[in-house]
């Protein structure tokens, strides 16, 4: 079985998300229920680590997607961080590199919101 | 030098999503057997598991009683597989190549699956028989992949 997790915590005004296992079309909706749940605890600037993520397809692409306008029109962001190679790769080919920020370490987002 | 195999190996899946994790596997080891490197395996399995989730979401749209196969036919330097089921037939032509700042613009992610898949393979297929759909997904394995 190709598990997936996902861990919330708090760290100054934004809220870091850990990604582990595998995104698929099997194991997207928990990530959109996280979303949707911060969505509705007012939560917007979100910095998504996938050092633990093994995979993913566009099934979990699509989450990211679906999220961004209503974080930025909140003034928020989700900055994605800690990309394996692999992983990045399927971002990459997609464009996603002009649309999200991408950063090589959580702390480098993180900071990014908490300069504001 | 190590010669590719020869493989032929044919499974059948359920229609639900949770099938996605065993063709992935299914389809990791054999083009891991065929000689691909990581990186090939792993674009391989993804675009694979691309077309098994095009063929649960929308030929079954859902409906997880249903069946689909996954067929490895691998000789030579060509590495093919080929997805079959029997639900509603799909019109690759239809869907739009996506614009991915438009796509972004309308919170939708249909259709990335369908690029993704041309982008990993060589060759992207749709058949549409007379009972069945089939997708067919090659991918050549290069020179330097075959040390």
């Amino acid at each position: 079985m190709n598990e997936f997790k996902v861990l919330t915590r708090e760290s100054g005004n934004a809220v870091v998300m850990e990604l582990q296992g595998f995104l698929d079309a099997h194991t997207a909706p928990d990530l959109e229920k996280t979303f949707s749940e911060l969505m509705s605890k007012g939560k917007y600037n979100i910095v998504v680590n996938f050092d633990a993520l093994n995979y993913i397809s566009s099934a979990g692409l699509g989450v990211f997607m679906a999220y961004i306008d209503e974080v930025r029109n909140n003034h928020g962001d989700i900055k994605l961080a800690n990309m394996q190679q692999k992983v990045f790769n399927v971002f990459d080919l997609l464009g996603f590199p002009y649309l999200y920020e991408i950063y090589k370490d959580q702390e480098e987002a993180l900071k990014k919101f908490n300069s504001r | 030098m190590k010669s590719s195999e020869k493989i032929e190996a044919k499974r059948v899946f359920k229609s639900t999503t949770n099938a996605l994790a065993e063709v992935r596997e299914f389809v990791d080891e054999l083009a891991a057997r065929f000689g691909f490197g990581d990186k090939e395996v792993s674009e391989i399995t993804l675009a694979v598991d691309e077309a098994c989730t095009n063929v649960i979401k929308h030929a079954y749209k859902g409906k997880p009683d249903a069946e689909f196969e996954v067929r490895v036919l691998a000789t030579g330097r060509e590495f093919q597989i080929v997805v079959r089921d029997w639900g509603a037939s799909f019109k690759p032509d239809e869907v739009p190549v996506p614009n991915i700042r438009d796509k972004y613009r309308k919170h939708k992610a249909g259709g990335l699956g369908i690029f993704l898949m041309k982008k990993l393979m060589d060759t992207v297929e749709y058949q549409d028989r007379d009972t069945s759909n089939e997708v067919r997904l090659v991918r050549y394995l290069r020179n330097e992949q075959k040390s």
